[in-house]
């Protein structure tokens, strides 16, 4: 107080917090940072080892040197969907995504700057090599993954024809993925930028494909429906034919069996009548006497005329009492 | 607050100008200070932890309650809602969602997929997912929701390419839920966002509206089918069991005919068997008796009776037989 007047004091502390503050800098956990002397990198990049972590309170030269923040983080590239022809000459719009992070700041500070520039040349870089690769293979190479896979259909439905067979690949969409990484990955080296990954997002058939796709998918569900129409009618027409079937069988087992029985029973009947009537000499005699009897009772009527001679068993003594007795005629007049 | 006061007492001008200065200097450390002690402190509520980072450095992760810290920039907290479960919609999106990411802003392209046939389908479904590692989820990714939301995608995508389109519309929709979750949570594990997939659901899965017709025949043609087939059915319920019972009719009736006719002959048997006995007792007689006997009851039914001679040979031409026609047939 005594040496310094208040206001050098002040003067003081203000020059120096001016220093201090362009002096120190602090590194977040996403960044990464390059130091530039009047534009010039200078010294290795800070924060920029994923194993060593650097994040946190730093110093540098006030004034001359500059901190350039970098971003640490994995970064991602969503290029625009592009319409592309496949080797099959289908067009298609496709869509991928890629995953990158910034391995080599310097490189990175000198050729790109800023996440803009890369981004747009990323978008050059792996939009080229979609565009080749897509070239390359037929349409199922992009659509279809696992190479094993076979598609299933429930017990239920298989006799329906529902189709259940996937094109076989080659390939795969995997495989594609890594074909364009592979070609996308060493011209991204170059700007300091690794190339985590490639997937494809999505893939669309182009709008004058996608017509005719829906005309086959119409022309297959038709199909699939007369069929199912086809089929009922089968059932149906054999169902019918079974009924019949068993119909006809049930009548004839019944008229079948009703015979039999029947037969059974006048066999037995007829064993019967035999045994009785073949039981002694005298009783076939008498049977047919017995029945010729009985067919009299039965057959005789009003209707019915019978001229009798005096010979007759049973007449007979009308002639003989006539001759033994009177000379008298007794005839009945009809 | 009374030194701020004091700063312009009323007194002298005088003396004012002789302190003013060096107490000015106060003015602005006081407000430091009340600043500092207004800023000093923050909440985490109950569904999520607090990450805090000391001069940009990660320091800790605090649990739920109050926290101090370091004001002026010094501790940064971001807070990271870990408990809560979070959702991501792919073809649609609802209103009023508190997730920005969480709607669909081109719903018409993601729903939009080439089956593994290589037909169209329309696929909508949501992702259900928590942050797992909120050190992780801040500081490795930039951006997790879009790269999440491009995985889910790209993912489904690829379950549903390598189906058939009968797969995706109708039984195969469990096992894509499984198959993506499974496909999504190794990605995730790869990429290490500290983000866990929970569940994936799929929502509502069509065929392309332009052939939307064609499927619905199908199903028409499938439920005709089944009907057909029922109205068989039922016409064979109808004449089978009538059949069976008529069936069983004849033969209860061939039995009682059997029964009948076995019955009779051993009744015609008996009533003979024991004529026979006495017959052959005394054979003429017995047969003269039962010739009479039947006479007797046959003679007076009938219509005429004429008795000859047995010597009028003759007889018979002359008769006249108009009067009693032979018996009709």
């Amino acid at each position: 107080m005594n040496k310094f007047s208040f206001p050098a004091i002040l003067f003081a502390g203000f020059i120096a917090i001016i220093v201090l503050s362009s002096s120190a800098y602090v590194i977040d956990e996403t960044e990464q940072v390059i130091i530039t002397e009047f534009g010039k990198p200078v010294g290795t990049p800070i924060n920029s080892d994923p194993n060593v972590n650097e994040a946190g309170l730093h110093f540098k030269k006030p004034f001359i040197q500059t901190v350039n923040r970098i971003e640490k983080r994995v970064m991602e590239w969503d290029g625009p969907a592009t319409e592309m022809p496949t080797r099959d000459k289908l067009y298609i719009t496709v869509d991928n995504f890629a995953r990158w992070r910034i391995s080599d700041p310097k490189k990175y500070f000198e050729s790109l700057r800023d996440t803009r520039t890369a981004l747009s040349r990323l978008d050059d870089a792996i939009g080229g090599a979609t565009r080749s690769i897509i070239a390359k293979h037929d349409l199922i190479e992009v659509i279809r993954t696992d190479k094993a896979r076979k598609a299933t259909l429930p017990d239920d439905l298989v006799e329906t024809g529902i189709p259940a067979t996937l094109p076989t690949i080659r390939y795969g969409r995997q495989t594609l993925d890594q074909e364009i990484l592979a070609a996308a990955k060493s011209k991204a080296t170059l700007w300091g930028i690794e190339l985590m990954d490639i997937r494809f997002k999505r893939i669309n058939y182009k709008a004058g494909v996608i017509d005719k796709i829906y005309d086959r998918m119409r022309t297959e569900r038709q199909q699939i429906a007369s069929k199912f129409i086809s089929e009922g009618e089968g059932e149906a027409a054999k169902i019918k034919g079974l009924t019949e079937k068993e119909l006809l069988e049930i009548q004839s087992k019944a008229y079948r069996q009703e015979q039999e029985i029947k037969g059974k029973a006048d066999a037995e009947a007829t064993e019967i009548y035999a045994t009785a009537y073949n039981s002694s000499a005298k009783a076939p005699d008498f049977y047919q006497f017995l029945k010729t009897l009985d067919t009299y009772e039965k057959t005789i009527d009003r209707e019915t005329t019978a001229i009798f001679t005096t010979n007759s068993d049973l007449f007979q003594l009308l002639k003989s009492v006539e001759k033994e007795v009177s000379a008298e005629p007794a005839v009945p007049t009809p | 607050m009374k030194r701020v006061f004091d700063v312009f007492p009323d007194g002298g001008a005088k003396a004012m100008r002789s302190f003013s200065l060096k107490k000015l200097l106060y003015i602005p450390i006081l407000l430091v200070f009340l600043v500092g002690a207004f800023t000093c402190f923050y909440t985490v509520n109950a569904e999520s932890v607090a990450v805090v980072q000391r001069f940009g450095r990660y320091s800790q992760t605090a649990p739920p309650g109050l926290h101090f810290k370091i004001p002026f920039g010094v501790d940064k907290v971001t807070v990271v809602p870990t408990l809560r479960q979070l959702k991501l919609e792919f073809g649609f999106s609802t209103r009023g969602a508190s997730n920005e990411y969480q709607g669909s802003q081109q719903p018409e392209l993601e729903r939009n997929m080439v089956t593994g046939d290589l037909n169209a389908a329309e696929v909508e479904w949501v992702v259900q997912y928590g942050i797992s590692d909120p050190v992780l989820y801040l500081f490795h990714v930039h951006e997790p929701e879009a790269t999440l939301r491009d995985i889910s995608e790209s993912s489904m995508n690829e379950v549903v390419g390598d189906r058939t389109i009968d797969e995706v519309l109708t039984y195969g929709r469990s096992e894509i839920e499984i198959d993506c979750l499974k496909k999504l949570q190794t990605t995730m594990e790869q990429f290490n966002m500290g983000i866990r997939i929970e569940q994936i659901q799929l929502k509502n899965v069509h065929p392309p509206r332009p052939v939307q017709n064609s499927f619905d025949e199908v199903n028409r043609a499938q439920q005709e089918r089944e009907e057909r087939i029922n109205i068989a059915n039922g016409e064979r319920n109808k004449v089978i069991p009538k059949a069976s019972g008529l069936a069983q009719q004849m033969i209860s009736a061939a039995e009682g005919y059997a029964l009948q006719r076995t019955n009779e002959a051993q009744g015609d048997v008996a009533r003979f068997s024991q004529l026979l006995v006495q017959y052959e007792k005394a054979p003429t007689v017995t047969k003269q008796r039962l010739y009479l006997e039947t006479m007797n009851t046959v003679l007076p039914k009938m219509g005429s009776k004429i008795i000859i001679d047995e010597d009028a040979k003759q007889f018979l031409p002359l008769m006249n037989l108009q009067q009693s026609p032979p018996p009709k047939r």
